[in-house]
């Protein structure tokens, strides 16, 4: 097996290998992606410390996205990785002093557990998964609608290393009258009263096998503002309930009544498919979970200016919640015809597969560039986004104009 | 969870390096909303979602800020702060 260090370093110089071919590459590395909305002031690239430059969304709390052409790779590197909080006092944990607390109600022994403990008395185990936001993309919603202007980059594909959330619960005990785990992490609010960012997974998905306690990410400790030393990983749900910083998970046999499970992250009812979450429905709503089926361009920016007249690859990803990719078609007439595009290494169902196509424009001009993916459980794209109120879900086929001299 | 208010303070300070950078449009009717606002977040909350939201919008966000989040804006300075949005930042 390849040693994961060496394998982490490789995929992540694949982006530089990959260059010589690449678009991107040659109108510059750093290239940003269009901003979502020309009223923001301009897209600002920013270090947090110990990350590297990433677009700055808002400085307190941190939210921070990815700039596209980081995803032309298969996995993230931790330093590009997008940052999103939603309170603004978070304590940097130290590994030492942090403790891991299983209670509630529905719990037979309440632990407490160390981060050795953790790494010690349970089975390490290792998933490719891709975390998305449920915002992502909200810049793109036409009418807009408030929140965080997430263009395309707050997402990316890594390597989680920890322990099943299962395992641990396991081990506690789950009483007879369990219904849901909730999940806290170390960050706060300013204001006392300012709800605390509490999230719930229904029992079923708290016991998947892929739901993890993750405490590496792609081969090292996790990053402060990605979570260390802890942080929970949901495979195939939406980034709202990877927990970071976490510090306390109860087995409860009531529902969550978090502002954050009761008010936020909530989409209509029945306009997407799949993705139940019984004990948190309501006859209107029900919160966001699963992540659609879905892609990106990687390698081309809207607007941009082919230097090659003859050939060129147009590569991205394709991601869904977690019955994978089938396959993925591209358009170079705004959709009129579409071309199946090859399929690149699979890493798991839940990680985002990359795929390319070699595109052999026959006159100058400007082409209409499109992808559009569809699941292995026949899921496909739309081509308009679902209209909901905060946004979520933004998985419409997208469209690039690329100029052909 | 709840983090010990000194350690809170520390961590403000280390966060909020370049925040000040950002200028709300305005004269001085901004400084209310600059201080209420930037209690709990940076300002470019507000800027990012310029044109967005319509009067009717922002009041709604800033009534959510007071009655979920907390913010103790009384009442005088609430419709300061919506009216203030509304004009500079509405759409």
């Amino acid at each position: 097996m390849v040693d994961r260090r060496n394998f982490i370093r490789k995929a992540a110089s694949g982006l530089a290998a990959l260059g010589g071919l690449s678009l991107l590459q040659r109108s510059g590395p750093a290239a940003e992606p269009i901003a979502p909305d020309r009223d923001e002031p301009a897209t600002l690239l920013d270090a947090l410390p110990g990350k590297n430059a990433l677009i700055r969304k808002s400085h307190r709390p941190p939210n921070y996205e990815t700039p596209v052409g980081y995803f032309d790779a298969p996995f993230t590197p931790n330093g590009r990785f997008f940052v999103r909080y939603h309170h603004a006092s978070i304590p940097e944990v130290k590994a030492n002093e942090w403790r891991l607390r299983i209670g509630g109600n529905a719990v037979r022994t309440p632990l407490e557990l160390t981060l050795d403990q953790l790494r010690r008395d349970f089975k390490a185990v290792e998933i490719a998964a891709l975390c998305v936001c449920s915002g992502n993309r909200r810049g793109f919603f036409q009418p807009r609608v408030p929140g965080v202007q997430w263009g395309s980059g707050a997402m990316g594909n890594a390597l989680w290393r920890g322990i099943r959330l299962r395992d641990v619960l396991v081990w506690a005990g789950i009483g007879e009258t369990a219904l849901e785990v909730s999940l806290d992490g170390a960050d706060s609010g300013v204001l006392e009263k300012t709800p605390d960012f509490i999230k719930s997974l229904p029992l079923a998905k708290a016991l998947d096998e892929n739901t993890l306690i993750a405490l590496e990410m792609n081969g090292e400790p996790l990053p402060h503002w990605n979570g260390f030393p802890a942080r929970l990983v949901v495979p195939g749900w939406t980034a709202t309930y990877w927990i970071k910083h976490l510090t306390a998970v109860s087995v409860t046999s009531t529902p969550c009544d978090s502002y954050w499970m009761r008010t936020a992250y909530r989409i209509p009812k029945d306009r997407f498919a799949g993705g139940q979450f019984l004990s948190q429905e309501t006859e209107a709503n029900m919160p966001v979970t699963e992540i659609l089926v879905n892609s990106l361009i990687t390698n081309l920016l809207e607007g941009q200016t082919s230097p090659d007249n003859k050939s060129l690859e147009i590569r991205g990803v394709a991601w869904d919640g977690g019955s994978g990719i089938a396959r993925v078609e591209i358009s170079t007439d705004g959709g009129t015809r579409w071309h199946p595009a090859t399929l690149e290494q699979d890493y798991g169902r839940f990680s985002w597969r990359q795929w390319r196509y070699a595109f052999h424009p026959d006159r100058a001009g400007t082409y209409q560039v499109m992808a559009r993916a569809t699941s292995r459980s026949g899921a496909s794209q739309p081509f308009e986004p679902i209209a909901n109120p905060s946004g979520y879900h933004h998985n419409a086929v997208q469209q690039i104009a690329l100029r052909v001299a | 969870m709840r983090t010990p208010f000194l350690l809170l303070c520390f961590i403000s300070a280390a966060t909020a390096a370049g925040e000040s950078q950002i200028a709300l449009k305005g004269g001085q009717e901004k400084d209310k909303a600059a201080a209420q606002c930037a209690m709990c977040h940076s300002l470019d909350y507000i800027t990012m979602n310029a044109t967005v939201l319509d009067e009717a919008g922002w009041e709604r966000t800033v009534d959510k800020m007071i009655n979920v989040m907390g913010a103790p804006i009384n009442g005088e300075d609430r419709q300061a702060i919506i009216d203030y949005l509304a004009r500079n930042y509405g759409k």
